[in-house]
């Protein structure tokens, strides 16, 4: 009986401290919500992906995911609502050597930051953006999104959601995104895989998670708690590898299909300023570095 | 410091205002450029595009709006860059959101705007003198910038470079403010050798790693030094108001502090920010003209033909012109107000500088506005009996 509790808990340094700052712990997250979690992940995945960690930088927007890169012990940006993708192309294109990293959510990434996903992706900036998608603004008391599904309940939606909602795996598929996944917080290990992966990847790699908001989207919804949050994700989580995103779209408490969908190859911005530029310039054109060790062009 | 001979185009050239606002760019050592297509001012990043990729490390990027421009800039300082974006009038007002930030963030960046008639969409290819204001207030919440303000394709390789320097020595957004004549003006421009041209360098940190605050004040000046992501220190950077290790805190004290410092740091530091040019306002010294003429931008040219034809009625006039606008020559103004018997003002809006004017002066000389709408220029004429009648 004794040897299970030997260690002291008072003692115990959770594996997750060194990443975090520990001087702003607690985080503003309600109990129940998945943010927490999906940062758990991601310092799995940064544990495991041998970076060096001076050179991972985390830019996020506003909102409760937002606060992210608050928490993460990295160069952290918050930025303006919306803008954190713009932020890290200018990051990234200033400085190739670092792996940048947006992590925010749905109503920040796709609603006001929306155009600016689309443009990232088509140009393959060389991000991992992480989209922790709740379908609620939580910061400013649960209003409807991009992608609540119909007929959900929020502030702004007293009667029920019934705009169509974002698939947003199909909006990344169809912006030339390299790397599509996505997962719930019930995905741990999936969650930490996916972005370990994506971490390696060149190009603009996109994960989404869908992740409970019990104080606000769940609660409007009678949804329960997090608890219920993790059942129905365990329930209604189906796994296909590879599916064509076009049918992956989430409809109110319905089938979510997770999985990684794209994993492919494209040339990065960087990449192609440099061929092109060559191409025109020849020996005057001083090609920019790709940040890449292996690249072809330094 | 001095200019990196890669990004100087030294020599004697023919070239309009806004291709010598990127000659300035990139002699400061400017080497990231986010922008989005608008007239008048598309003409600098044209060549921005056509010079970065053999200059070398330089990137230019046409981002899908003036939001992300706006900002993408703000991210490529913290990498270490120095960087610019260039705009008109409507762009200029979606990038106000961003220059709260690089106040707020202490982003030292530059923003051109060619301003062209406004407001909305306004005269998309004629002139206007009207974004004065909102250079200064345009974000919400309360900060301090610089602007500046050249009068010719010369001066707007020479401000543009400034304002690098500017930039970087204080650590604020500066903006460049053309207008469409200038920036379309074509007109001699002489660009000194890379030895001779003076670059203030990044306020580096000396500290180690742990021991760096990027919001921390280390001397007199009020700027903190800085870093750039990637060197080890893991800073956090965020448009909350923040304390001296740039973590959120939601309190009027740290309110305060901030703010006040970011409003200070400008305001106490305006003697040596200031710079004005005089034609004929105390000659000989210690005789204060009668009239003055406050002018800027291509308005300072015409008010000087508008001074001519005053002189030939026989009235005592000179031309006041400053070349940094934020901050105003508060006491350069005030000064000239006790001697002088009136001061007027001529600017391509209908009272922006003008009530600056009319504030610092507080009633101990006379004021006259002299506005117009934009499109043209103001008609000499119209500026010399401005200033003949308030010289009776």
């Amino acid at each position: 009986m004794n040897g299970v509790f030997e260690t002291k808990p008072t003692t115990a340094v959770n594996p997750v401290d060194p990443y975090l700052r520990m001087d702003r712990m607690p985080s503003i997250w309600c109990g129940g919500c998945g943010i927490g979690t999906t940062v758990n992940c991601f310092t799995r995945a940064l544990t495991e992906c041998g970076l060096d960690l001076d050179k991972v930088a985390i830019v996020s927007g506003i909102g409760c995911s937002g606060r992210v890169a608050g928490y993460l012990n990295l160069d952290s940006f918050h930025t303006t609502h919306g803008r954190a993708i713009p932020f890290a192309t200018g990051l990234k294109l200033a400085n190739p050597e670092l792996k940048v990293v947006v992590y925010s959510g749905d109503g920040d990434l796709f609603a006001i930051g929306g155009n600016h996903f689309i443009h990232a992706a088509r140009r393959n900036i060389d991000l991992l953006v992480v989209c922790v998608n709740n379908h609620t603004y939580g910061m400013t008391g649960g209003q409807v999104t991009p992608t609540t599904p119909e007929p959900a309940v929020a502030s702004t939606t007293p009667y029920g959601a019934f705009e169509f909602p974002f698939n947003l795996p199909h909006l990344a598929d169809s912006c030339g995104a390299v790397y599509v996944a996505r997962w719930t917080t019930y995905h741990v290990r999936q969650i930490a895989r996916s972005m370990r992966e994506a971490l390696c990847k060149r190009g603009l790699s996109f994960i989404e998670i869908i992740s409970p908001c019990p104080t606000l989207y769940a609660r409007r919804n009678k949804l329960g708690d997090g608890l219920d949050a993790m059942k129905y994700y365990k329930q209604k989580s189906v796994i296909k590898k590879g599916a064509p995103t076009a049918g992956v779209g989430i409809g109110f408490q319905g089938e979510i299909v997770c999985g990684t969908f794209i994993d492919r190859e494209r040339e990065t911005w960087i990449e192609a300023y440099n061929k092109r530029h060559q191409a025109a310039l020849g020996a005057r054109f001083a090609p920019y570095p790709t940040g890449f060790v292996d690249a072809k062009v330094e | 410091m001095k200019a990196d001979p890669r990004g100087v185009l030294s020599g004697s050239h023919y070239m309009d205002g806004d291709h010598a606002c990127c000659e300035g760019a990139l002699a400061a050592g400017c080497r990231f450029v986010a922008g989005y297509p608008i007239t008048p001012s598309t003409e600098v990043v044209e060549r921005i595009a056509q010079r970065f990729p053999m200059v070398g490390d330089g990137i230019f990027i046409q981002m899908e709006d003036e939001v992300a421009s706006s900002i993408a800039i703000q991210g490529a300082v913290w990498a270490g860059k120095r960087a610019m974006t260039v705009t008109s009038g409507p762009g200029f007002s979606l990038m106000m959101e961003h220059i709260g930030l690089a106040a707020i963030i202490e982003a030292p960046c530059v923003f051109v705007d060619v301003q062209r008639g406004g407001p909305s969409t306004g005269l998309p290819t004629l002139p206007g003198q009207a974004d004065m204001m909102q250079a200064r207030w345009g974000s919400h919440g309360d900060y301090e910038v610089i602007a500046v303000c050249p009068n010719s394709p010369q001066e707007s390789f020479d401000l543009t470079f400034d304002a690098f320097n500017l930039a970087e020595k204080y650590r604020v957004p500066v903006m460049v403010m053309l207008d469409e004549c200038v920036g379309h003006m074509h007109e001699r421009v002489v660009i000194p050798p890379a030895d001779q041209l003076e670059v203030v360098e990044r306020k580096w940190t000396t500290q180690k790693p742990g021991h760096y605050k990027p919001f921390e004040v280390t001397d007199q000046t009020m700027v903190p030094p800085l870093i750039k992501a990637g060197d080890g220190y893991r800073i956090h950077i965020t448009g909350l108001t923040h304390d001296e290790r740039g973590y959120p805190v939601m309190n009027a004290v740290a309110q305060e502090k901030l703010v006040r410092r970011l409003v200070d740091k400008i305001r106490l530091q305006a003697d040596a920010i200031v710079r004005f040019e005089e034609i004929g306002v105390e000659e000989p010294p210690g005789h204060v003209a009668d009239v003055i003429v406050v002018a800027y931008g291509i308005t300072s040219r015409v008010a000087m033909r508008g001074i001519e034809l005053a002189r030939q009625k026989g009235v005592r006039v000179g031309l006041h012109r400053p070349l940094v606008v934020w901050p105003f020559p508060e006491k350069r103004v005030a000064q000239l107000a006790q001697k002088a018997k009136a001061i007027v003002v001529a600017e391509m809006n209908y009272g922006q500088m003008y009530f600056e004017v009319e504030r610092i002066v507080g009633g101990r000389c006379s004021t006259r506005l002299v506005g117009h709408g934009g499109g043209s220029v103001h008609d000499p004429q119209q500026i010399c009996d401005a200033i003949v009648e308030v010289s009776r």
